[in-house]
């Protein structure tokens, strides 16, 4: 019940996350290259990844065959199609966004930002370099399937209220 | 100076952190300490920005060199998510830090009293910068424990630049670490808009 590590084994390896299971890939081809899998008793604790939505249990058996060149993601492309993303801009998907036929990273990348969250956290979670990570939100963000919010520089009442909330923490 | 303020109305609104310091120094730590999740790495792509001297034996042989990058998150309340990023600690001063630093709220750089050579390069990058900064002796175990003012005049840190004792696996003591640092910023803020450009 307690949270797996969260850490990507190594950052260039492709997706971690899992599609959830009212999610079905199309097709069921996510299944397709599941490998041998001779880590079960370990791994295999499906009641649970279903509740906790999020770790692929059989992550540990992907890291070893599936190294890609990271930017075969983004079909060779390393220049983003919008300018401007920094590691903390928030990232958060549309809600009709769920609905979009989307190849696997741009879908994953929209069921992790259900919920904003940073630029470099979508990297680390879906565990692709944040080059890769800033084309495939930019593409997103082109097809009008995530809002982005960069920072802005905060007015003084504002960094108050942010003093006061770590020092309430 | 882009005069974006109006109110965050019901979208988050992200703050940086970037904290900084010599190898080993506990940035890592510093982070998990008050991060509601466990620090999360990503990998980027080093950008050529040489300002100190690069140890080639610490670049991989290949031209693009990579850099993996710690951060943790703070959700503060529904609309502020503040972010906290670790400088990557093994190389000199290369890669990324327009993009770590750019748009950063403030900086957080830890001192290790038994290696104080280590933070010259980033008190002059943040110092150069002109973002807000604070410098946060960590407090190892058995480590010698120098007075702050001894500390200041080794590092020659300027009178303005707060300087605080911390210890980096206590929550508690990273928070008043990031409270005294946002105290740090609305001050800078201030003799902006009151006294011109002083400093």
């Amino acid at each position: 019940m307690s949270e797996e590590p969260l850490r990507s084994p190594d950052p260039r390896m492709i997706p971690v996350t899992r599609p959830r299971s009212w999610f079905e890939p199309t097709g069921g081809g996510g299944q397709a290259r599941k490998p041998e899998n001779d880590r079960a008793d370990s791994a295999d604790r499906t009641d649970r990844t279903d509740r906790v939505g999020q770790r692929p249990k059989h992550q540990a058996d992907q890291e070893e065959d599936s190294f890609l060149r990271p930017f075969i993601l983004t079909e060779g492309r390393t220049r983003p199609l919008h300018d401007g993303l920094r590691i903390e801009t928030l990232v958060h998907a549309r809600p009709d966004a769920l609905y979009a036929p989307l190849h696997f990273e741009h879908r994953a990348i929209v069921q992790l930002c259900q919920t904003p969250i940073a630029v470099a956290e979508v990297a680390s979670r879906i565990g692709v370099p944040l080059g890769v990570a800033k084309v495939l939100v930019a593409d997103l963000y082109a097809d009008n399937l995530v809002q982005l919010r960069e920072p802005t520089e905060l007015p003084v009442h504002v960094i108050e209220r942010i003093r006061d909330l770590v020092r309430a923490l | 100076m882009s005069g974006h303020s109006e109110r965050p109305s019901g979208y988050p609104s992200t703050i940086k952190i970037v904290v900084s310091g010599g190898f080993g120094v506990g940035k890592t730590t510093f982070i998990g300490a008050i991060s509601e999740i466990e620090p999360l790495v990503t990998e980027a792509a080093m950008t050529e920005r040489s300002i100190g001297v690069d140890d080639a034996a610490l670049l991989r042989q290949k031209s693009t060199t990579t850099v993996a990058l710690d951060f943790g998150r703070i959700s503060l309340d529904a609309t502020l998510v503040m972010y906290l990023f670790g400088t990557p600690g093994q190389e000199r001063f290369n890669f990324l830090w327009d993009d770590l630093t750019d748009g950063a709220l403030g900086a957080v750089i830890l001192v290790d009293t038994r290696r104080v050579n280590d933070c010259y390069p980033m008190l002059d990058y943040f110092e150069d910068l002109g973002i807000p900064f604070l410098v946060a002796v960590n407090d190892f175990d058995g480590a010698l424990v120098f007075d702050l003012d001894e500390v200041r005049e080794a590092l020659g840190v300027a009178p303005y630049v707060p300087m605080l004792r911390c210890d980096a696996r206590s929550r508690e003591s990273v928070k008043n670490t990031l409270v005294a640092l946002i105290e740090q910023v609305l001050v800078r803020r201030q003799a902006a808009t009151v006294g011109g450009r002083q400093q």
